[in-house]
């Protein structure tokens, strides 16, 4: 199209649209300025000017505009201008310089994001229910619902029926019996609290200055955590902090340093790997390294007996369901409690698997809630001890001959050492279950009825919460000998064999593994290729400009405290792209780099989530630490620890898109297959934030806008609606409905595959010598030992009962042998933790999203199993057995303290029988902090339990957690504080 | 005969995952729906509760559930004790407590002999679950609670009378202590976990002096003679006979297999574990 028309109707665009969209005519008068596109090889252009609202165009130049937008040539222009528009032409455009803008960074931004609008502002959201209610759709971190609006409040929000235009659902054919799902979405309890979320008084709704906190006089940087919180401007807020990262710039690369929790609220674009990311690459910062936290056991241990590393050492699941429903006789769930902490739609599965009569174990010092439901054999050993129990099951395998020995010969190295050890040959010690039982607690006589029962029924195994690994066991001091436990029990009984597989029937439904949609963890808009899976699918498919940083500092998470506090933190790379990847150390201080002194924290409860989390609270008020922001929804056990409070709005109040449990390839590929359907929705804006609270990518822009990265930061203007637009674009949603529809119907149910073309079933190839034929690219092609396609990624090929990569590191607590070391705190080994007798298990609770929805005014506090109201508070919940509690003399829902060395906190009793004597469970699920007295140094009231677990690492050359078998003593809460910690010497 | 609206609970189902909970919550907490009820204060009122009951003891447990809410009942107390109409009872079956009517009526709370009514103290109102009328009566099919259910605890139907009581009959429901005469709507399935007592136990033997557990042994149980209940042990050894009313006294049990075994038990309020029998 002419240049000069395509600049004519710009403005005439503008004039249409404000007449028609009263909004647009809004938009118009926030901003006067001229804007100016010209050719820069000759002077040919166009200005527009607005005032008030009112616009006046011009073909010619204009003598001084506030911005220009410059093409190099006409045809460039034309091109860029024409629409429909290319964004691969566009993107080239912008960073071969072929357009450039000039002026303001602010004013180009909001220029840019008007003439956007010219288009967006079209699109019709939601669904007219009538009576004044629209229908929209959102996404939460257990699926995706209908949230219903009315007067721009949010009047209810429900998991989403399905109807008869969406996709039809599959079935499975099981030993005569035909299986097909409940058409809908299902949700936990922490999505269905999400409006209380919303509106609860615990919202921050403006941005926060710290009284006492002035940056160019008296920081009182020692008052963190005790001082109040002064109201302030946005303008003040942003002129604070561009101010600060300017200046902690000036000191030199890795002075600021970011943390970010390991979730956010759903969503591609608002996630950490996304609009976080994105932002900080263009400023340059030392980033927090998490450990793999929920992985710890299969990446440190289990992974070097089979290699799975693109999965954390943890399993494949394709076709699981299907197998495991036509031809299992026996689950074992050990250390496996799905029910706990997803949605249910695996729960359906599980129950389908009960109707067939396929027999159930669970193994968990406490019965857990899946165990619970579905009923069959309780094991409860002591907490930490699990791979004892292993270790007797071989034994009856190896001596009674009930193992898979043709796959033992073909298929796997090192089983005559293995058995030679188990049977004692080696170290004088038979791994019998006698041996086990002092070590368990479990009679000898359970564990050979389990061996025999395994050992001659078709069996899957469920290890750890998706039943193909995940939390409980694994992440403990004994977790990497228990995973790698998980992995031998599987190899000697078939891995592959039809019926004998990993998985508890939460993983592996029939879908579509083909059809692409991206997860978070592929970085959306972040232009990220380093530290997401940015470059897999997504940097094609959505051309956008890469972001990176040249800052390479980074700190092992958990030692964070360590860094700041002592200038000092090694660890070991969570890097999950070869096996060997984990034997790299990296830390703190790193070379050319200064130390840091600026902390920009996003989302503000890891006194809840991290170990020793004492060190996180004495860290905030060391002198080295000069400034500290937050970005938060809610108000939160950290968030006064900080000087400036930027509030961010919920995913409610802004625009976001995604599918159901897709993070994404690169993390956990296809982990979606725990839905019964694929469910990708758009994440409608449902109503203003509230407040003057702002999304993430707002609050970034905004502070982009102060350093002249806005464009730069927003791609020229882009919105988060648009960018949803541009994902959509980028994915085969588009192919399938429009975007129009899409807005309106907010989700998309994508078919899942005929029956005769599924994925194959895990395993299946190994077992039975085939090239691997599952719809996974991993391992990467330069980590086949044996060919390309061919065998497992270890040395061998094969299944190694004797990890040879393990042989690579010397590291005394993963010896290539798997053998049994009591790494648990033990109190008869250590006079200093004589005085506490009791076991500690922190799990994640089933109720908050790990400490999410824990908040002050969220509907989860009602929750008797999760918070009980006692004087004014709502105390979170312990479970503890029945014994425990007569020996103390404590009741239900009487308070209790437990403490040990690092932490002291008070929570309400449960009493119970699921629990097995000696063990206490309560969950890491507070998003409170409520010293009694000096932070970090006294009691807490809030039920941050993971005061009191250990920083130490899982084994000595690893970056890993080990709590779960902590040493407490518990009371009857008295009410008065007399606890101090025992500092540990660095 | 008029439909009216019955729900089905069974308790088996139940795994307390607390999205009904919370369901009903999002749907009152800051709505007021006029005719119907007033906003449900933001925490502390749970007009749909559940209640937990453990049996059993290490390492025979069950953990049971039971979502108990306004019962809209027939014959209800808290109609007895309103003044001016302020509870209602509607021709589909339902219970309204007028959010302007019961103002200052507290004695509505007091009246039910289920705990089923909140106080709001800041408006002064009696408030419960109104089985969702508001949605109902837009045309909605299922109370929110069995919308949001995972697990598919809930049935929601309106049916007359005697249909019901035919579907109360064919799947052996039950209500809420039917001993009040209240007659409730909501209806119980499986409610025996609730208000029943099990007696289980542990049998082994021993082979070559090592101890094994004892599968498929027969286990009876007996009181003054009579027999009661016959199982068989699992893989584990283990039994479990449920249903056994609770401070029913004593009883006998007799295992044979490769020996026998037998021990005496009395049912209280708990659920008896017998421990470890050795068949000889």
């Amino acid at each position: 199209m002419n240049l000069s028309v395509l600049l004519w109707g710009i403005p005439q665009a503008m004039r249409v649209m404000a007449k028609l969209y009263p909004e647009y005519a809004t938009r118009l008068k926030q901003k006067d300025l001229v804007a100016q596109f010209r050719l820069h090889d000759e002077p040919t252009g166009r200005w527009i000017a607005l005032a008030g609202g009112k616009i006046r165009s011009r073909a010619g130049l204009h003598a001084s505009p506030d911005i220009t937008i410059r093409f190099k040539n006409r045809e460039i222009a034309e091109r860029f201008l024409t629409p429909p528009f290319d964004m691969l032409e566009r993107i080239d455009a912008a960073k071969n310089f072929k357009v450039v803008i000039e002026g303001q960074d602010a004013l180009a931004v909001w220029f840019m994001a008007t003439l956007a609008r010219l288009e967006s502002i079209t699109w019709k959201a939601g669904t007219d229910m009538g009576d004044g209610v629209t229908r929209y759709t959102n996404g939460t971190n257990s699926g995706p619902i209908f949230v219903y609006v009315k007067d721009g409040k949010i009047l209810r929000t429900t998991p989403i029926d399905f109807s008869d235009e969406d996709a039809p659902s599959w079935e499975i054919h099981a030993r005569g019996k035909t299986f097909k799902p409940t058409r809908r979405t299902t949700v936990a309890s922490h999505a269905m609290c999400q409006k209380s979320l919303v509106y609860t008084k615990n919202r921050i709704l403006h941005p926060m200055k710290r009284v006492d906190f002035d940056p160019d006089g008296e920081r009182n940087i020692q008052n963190r955590g005790k001082s109040k919180f002064v109201r302030i401007s946005w303008d003040e807020a942003l002129d604070i902090v561009s101010k600060e990262i300017k200046r902690a710039k000036a000191v030199g690369p890795g002075a600021i340093a970011v943390a970010n929790g390991s979730h956010h609220q759903w969503g591609n674009l608002g996630h950490y790997l996304s609009a976080f990311n994105r932002f900080w690459n263009l400023i340059g910062v030392t980033k927090l390294v998490h450990n793999p936290d929920s992985w710890e056991g299969w990446y440190w241990g289990a992974m070097h007996h089979w290699g799975n590393s693109l999965r954390l050492g943890c399993p494949e699941f394709y076709g699981t369901v299907e197998d495991c429903l036509k031809e299992a006789e026996l689950i074992v769930f050990w250390s496996s409690d799905p029910d706990a902490t997803y949605g249910f739609d695996g729960t359906e599965r599980r129950e389908w698997a009960k109707q067939l009569g396929i027999k159930m174990v669970h193994i968990d010092p406490y019965m857990n809630h899946t165990a619970a439901h579905l009923g069959g054999k309780w094991i409860s050993p002591k907490p930490g001890t699990d791979a004892a129990f292993a270790q007797a099951l071989c034994h009856v395998w190896i001596t009674e001959d009930l193992y898979d020995k043709k796959f033992v010969a073909e298929r796997t190295t090192g089983f005559d050492e293995w058995k030679a050890y188990i049977l004692g040959e080696t170290d004088g010690v038979a791994k019998t279950p006698e041996w086990q039982e002092k070590e368990t607690g479990v009679p000898a006589r359970d564990v050979r009825a389990l061996a025999r029962e395994w050992g001659t029924k078709k069996t899957y195994l469920g290890a750890g919460g998706w039943g193909v690994g995940l939390g409980g066991a694994n992440r403990g001091p004994m977790g990497v000998q228990w995973a790698r436990m998980m992995t031998i029990l599987g190899a000697m009984q078939g891995l592959g064999r039809p019926g004998s597989n990993f998985g508890n029937l939460q993983f592996g439904a029939p879908l579509d593994f083909n059809f692409y949609f991206p997860g978070y963890a592929e970085g959306s808009f972040s232009g990220d290729l380093q530290y997401s899976a940015n470059s897999a699918n997504n940097y094609q498919r959505m051309p956008h400009i890469v972001t990176m940083s040249s800052v390479r500092q980074a700190i092992p998470r958990i030692w964070f405290p360590e860094a700041i506090t002592q200038g000092k933190a090694m660890g070991y790379l969570t890097d999950v792209s070869s096996v060997q990847g984990q034997f790299f150390p990296f830390g703190y201080p790193s070379p050319g780099h200064v130390r840091v002194e600026m902390l920009y924290k996003y989302g503000s409860a890891s006194f809840g989530t991290m170990v020793d989390s004492n060190r996180w609270v004495r860290m905030y008020q060391h002198e080295s630490l000069k400034f500290v922001v937050n970005q938060s929804v809610w108000w939160e056990g950290e968030t006064p620890y900080a000087d400036v409070i930027l509030p961010a709005c919920t995913v409610f109040e802004r625009w976001d898109i995604s599918e159901w449990y897709n993070v994404g390839a690169g993390y956990v590929h296809h982990m979606y297959s725990m839905n019964n359907h694929r469910v990708i929705s758009l994440q409608h804006k449902a109503i203003e934030p509230l407040g003057e609270s702002k999304s993430d990518y707002d609050i970034f822009l905004a502070i982009a806008e102060k350093l002249d990265l806005g464009a730069v930061y927003s791609e020229g203007g882009t919105t988060e609606l648009d960018w949803c637009k541009r994902v959509f674009d980028s994915s085969d949603l588009s192919k399938k409905i429009s975007w129009r529809e899409f807005m309106r119907k907010g989700y998309y149910v994508v078919p899942p595959d005929p029956e005769s073309a599924r994925a194959p079933t895990a395993n299946r190839w190994f077992y039975e010598g085939r090239k691997k034929d599952v719809p996974e690219p991993y391992p990467l092609p330069s980590d086949y030992n044996r060919g390309y396609g061919n065998g497992l990624q270890t040395p061998s090929g094969k299944f190694e009962f004797i990890a040879q990569t393990l042989k690579r590191i010397d590291d005394p607590d993963r010896p290539p042998l798997n053998k049994y070391m009591p790494l648990y705190e033990d109190g008869k080994q250590d006079p200093q933790l004589a005085e506490f007798p009791l076991q500690l298990l922190s799990p994640h609770s089933r109720y908050p999203f790990h400490v999410m929805g824990d908040d002050e005014g969220s509907t989860l506090l009602d929750i008797r199993e999760h918070r009980i109201f006692k004087d004014g508070h709502y105390y979170l919940v312990a479970r503890i057995s029945r014994e425990d509690a007569a020996a103390r003399g404590i009741g239900d829902d009487d308070l209790i303290r437990l403490w040990n060395h690092r932490g002291s906190v008070v929570l309400a009793a449960q009493v119970t029988d699921r629990l097995r004597p000696g063990v206490v469970s309560a969950p890491t699920a507070s998003a409170q902090y409520r010293p009694i007295g000096e932070p970090g140094k006294s009691t807490d009231l809030g039920g941050c339990v993971n005061l009191l677990n250990p920083s130490k690492a899982i084994t000595k050359k690893s970056h890993g957690i080990r709590p779960n078998t902590t040493l407490i003593q518990m009371e009857k809460w008295t009410g008065v504080d007399t606890w101090k910690p025992v500092l540990e010497s660095a | 005969m008029a439909k009216k609206w019955n729900l089905i609970v069974d308790v088996e189902r139940c795994d307390n995952c607390r999205v009904c909970f919370l369901a009903v919550k999002d749907e009152y907490i800051g709505n007021d729906f006029p005719g119907y009820s007033a906003a449900q204060p933001a925490q502390g009122h749970n007009w749909l509760e559940i209640r937990r009951r453990e049996r059993g003891s290490y390492p025979i447990v069950d953990a049971n559930f039971m979502p108990v809410m306004c019962n809209h009942c027939d014959d209800a107390p808290c109609m007895k004790v309103a003044r001016d109409g302020a509870v209602r009872k509607r021709d589909d079956g339902i219970v309204i407590i007028d959010p302007v009517k019961a103002k200052g009526q507290k004695q509505i709370v007091e009246a039910c002999p289920y705990g089923a009514v909140s106080w709001n103290e800041a408006a002064q109102l009696p408030q419960a679950w109104t089985f969702d009328a508001h949605l109902l009566d837009q045309g909605w099919d299922k109370v929110r609670a069995q919308q949001a259910c995972p697990t598919d605890v809930f049935r929601t139907l309106k049916v007359d009378d005697a249909e019901m009581q035919r579907i109360s009959a064919a799947e052996n429901l039950s209500v809420d202590r039917p001993e009040l005469g209240t007659r409730p709507r909501v209806h119980y399935k499986n409610l025996h976990r609730m208000t029943h007592c099990f007696v289980g136990g542990t049998v082994v033997r021993s082979v070559n002096g090592v101890e094994e557990c004892a599968a498929g042994a027969e286990v009876v149980l007996r009181q003054q003679g009579r027999e009661i209940a016959r199982t068989t042990t699992d893989t584990f050894g283990e039994f479990k006979i449920d249903r056994l009313p609770q401070h029913s006294g004593r009883y006998d049990i007799e295992v044979t297999g490769a020996g026998r075994a037998s021990a005496e038990v009395t049912v209280g309020s708990e659920s008896p574990y017998v421990g470890v029998l050795t068949l000889a």
